[in-house]
């Protein structure tokens, strides 16, 4: 190959090239984040609409007469605010079930020196492969002996444990170096306390994004709550907009309206932990 | 406690910050993954009790028309989705990895349908694709191509719900394909331009290698989730119009939950897992001819 020499000519050249190729980015990235984006505006714009006017003004975002009316109306149709207050209850406590009992194990895992460790961490491992359609069935039958139906515990109580989120931070944990445990020790302080002292402390990002996968999975899961749960009072989010969904005569501006406000807790979630959300995705590479 | 030797405490201490989990582990997942084998082999209405029945109920799936019907939805929903959503994932991750303005609205808007409960997501799909007062009609009729049916054909509603699907997920593999660019070093980028390679050798020499452990990772992850596709089948078309999307786990559902034939659900739960696994364990052997570590 010709040894290339830099000419001014080439060398603009090539910067047009560079200013080409960035055009072009935009225009993807412009284009695809417009795919993206614009089904959440219309449906905040049907959700402002009357039922009619969603037919006769289809194409403009704004409505001819704003029915902000319909975000009250749709508390009138379907108790909207219990299916809030399911959804949280049952995600907060998830969360916080799975952050302390990942994390302890975890600890273990990673840290302590036992019989069977190997052994027991392998079979973690192997059921992260288990498609959760598999536990379906016999947790069901097990919460209809505990008699657990219809009670919100038969959410918690399993989502208080995950084999994936255990696999998580003990891959963080042995990150950490261990000469600030021995430090520790030399200091007196016992498992426990070189636990809660040291570790957690330092694993601060990955409880983080642990955290906030197990909020995501639990505030959008609908299988689930499905099979578990059927009284109206006991409904999640998704289960009650899926039902509503059901009851009346496709209202599409109402639909739109319960839509929108069901998306909106994890949407600014979302926006104000956005850093991390993307990072922690990045980091652990999966959801669940 | 203080009497034993340091490595017996430490072995208590292990168990012991183990427990909590353990008992999860076993009553959540153990058991239910042993149990789903076990009334797979029975006839099990939850009424009376679990009747032995052998291999029947697996028997009975082969001549299932549902059953075969359900599986090829299943196929047809992965085969499609999983390269779409792979593929247009990573051209955009491209596009992502370079200095540009805004990379933060981009990411957050690529994002957004991911975090989003799939249950919303089709409703607001749904609406979209509605044949009467549905968006996309709309602009169909405009320019006198429409309306189209969309969902509410057999032929076209699995190809609707693929295109929400995938929609749906290229902003999860877009930001693990971000990472694994992200690792790919700049000098090798360097080392091909000196070289005199154009943009497409540079894809194909040095990012397609370099991320190729990314791509296997992504591709396994989202091959074992659109098995299990199921929320956005019921709420946008409940596995109709003539069960064109019906797929396997809403069988499951449907059998368990609404016909109250445990076993049977059962044996369908585990042949979707048998696939997972024969799909994974495939994938993992053929990775060896393509993944670069």
């Amino acid at each position: 190959m010709a040894v290339k020499t830099v000419t001014p000519a080439g060398y603009d050249a090539r910067q047009q090239l560079a200013r080409l190729r960035k055009i072009i980015a935009y225009l993807v990235l412009g284009i695809g984040s417009m795919i993206m984006i614009l089904p959440f505006i219309w449906a905040v714009g049907a959700s402002l609409k009357t039922y009619s006017e969603i037919f006769t003004n289809p194409y403009s975002l704004f409505p001819k007469r704003w029915m902000f009316g319909n975000y009250l109306q749709v508390f009138k149709v379907v108790p909207f605010h219990l299916y809030f207050l399911n959804t949280l209850k049952i995600t907060f406590f998830s969360v916080l079930g799975t952050l302390i009992t990942c994390a302890v194990a975890a600890y273990s895992f990673a840290r302590l020196r036992f019989p069977g460790r190997e052994q027991i961490f392998m079979a973690y491992l192997a059921t992260l492969m288990v498609p959760r359609q598999v536990t379906l069935i016999p947790t069901f039958i097990l919460m209809k002996w505990l008699g657990l139906l219809d009670n919100h515990l038969s959410l918690i109580l399993p989502g208080m444990f995950s084999a994936y989120g255990t696999f998580l931070l003990r891959q963080f944990f042995l990150t950490i170096p261990h000469e600030l445990e021995e430090a520790a020790i030399i200091d007196g302080c016992g498992f426990f306390r070189r636990f809660s002292l040291i570790i957690i402390p330092l694993a601060k990002p990955a409880l983080a994004t642990l955290a906030i996968f197990t909020m995501m999975n639990q505030w959008n899961d609908f299988l689930y709550p499905m099979v578990f749960l059927n009284s109206e009072q006991n409904r999640t989010l998704t289960l009650g907009l899926s039902i509503f969904r059901g009851d009346v005569d496709v209202q599409w501006n109402l639909l739109m309206t319960a839509a929108t406000l069901s998306l909106v807790p994890v949407v600014a979630a979302f926006l104000s932990a956005q850093r991390f959300f993307v990072e922690g995705i990045a980091m652990t590479g999966l959801k669940g | 406690m203080k009497s034993k030797t340091p490595a017996a405490q430490e072995a208590m201490a292990g168990y012991l910050f183990l427990t909590p989990n353990l008992i999860g582990f076993l009553v959540f997942f153990v058991f239910p993954v042993l149990g789903s084998l076990w009334v797979s082999f029975n006839d099990w209405n939850l009424l009376t009790p679990p009747a032995f029945i052998g291999a029947k109920n697996y028997q009975t799936l082969l001549t299932d028309n549902l059953f075969w019907q359900t599986l090829w939805n299943t196929f047809y929903f992965s085969v499609c989705s999983v390269p779409l959503s792979i593929g247009l994932s990573l051209v955009l991750a491209i596009f992502l990895n370079q200095k540009i303005h805004g990379i933060n609205f981009f990411r957050a808007a690529f994002f957004l349908p991911t975090i989003c409960s799939v249950v919303s997501i089709a409703l607001i799909w749904q609406w979209l694709f509605d044949f009467q007062t549905g968006l996309i009609n709309h602009v169909l009729s405009f320019i006198k191509l429409g309306p189209f049916p969309w969902i509410n054909s057999p032929a076209w509603a699995m190809p609707s719900v693929i295109m929400v699907a995938v929609w749906r997920n290229i902003g999860l593999n877009m930001v693990i394909f971000l990472a694994g660019l992200q690792g790919v070093p700049a000098e090798m980028y360097e080392a091909a331009k000196i070289d005199g390679a154009n943009a497409w050798k540079m894809f194909w020499n040095v990012t397609w290698p370099m991320v190729s452990p990314t791509t296997f990772f992504v591709t396994v992850t989202s091959m074992i989730n659109s098995f299990q596709v199921f929320d956005v089948t019921t709420v946008m078309t409940n596995g109709g119009p003539a069960n064109a999307t019906n797929t396997l786990v809403m069988l499951i559902y449907q059998h368990a939950f609404q016909f109250f034939r445990m076993g049977y659900a059962s044996g369908i739960a585990y042949i979707l897992f048998g696939i997972v696994l024969i799909l994974t364990i495939v994938q993992t052997v053929s990775s060896k001819r393509w993944v670069h570590y």
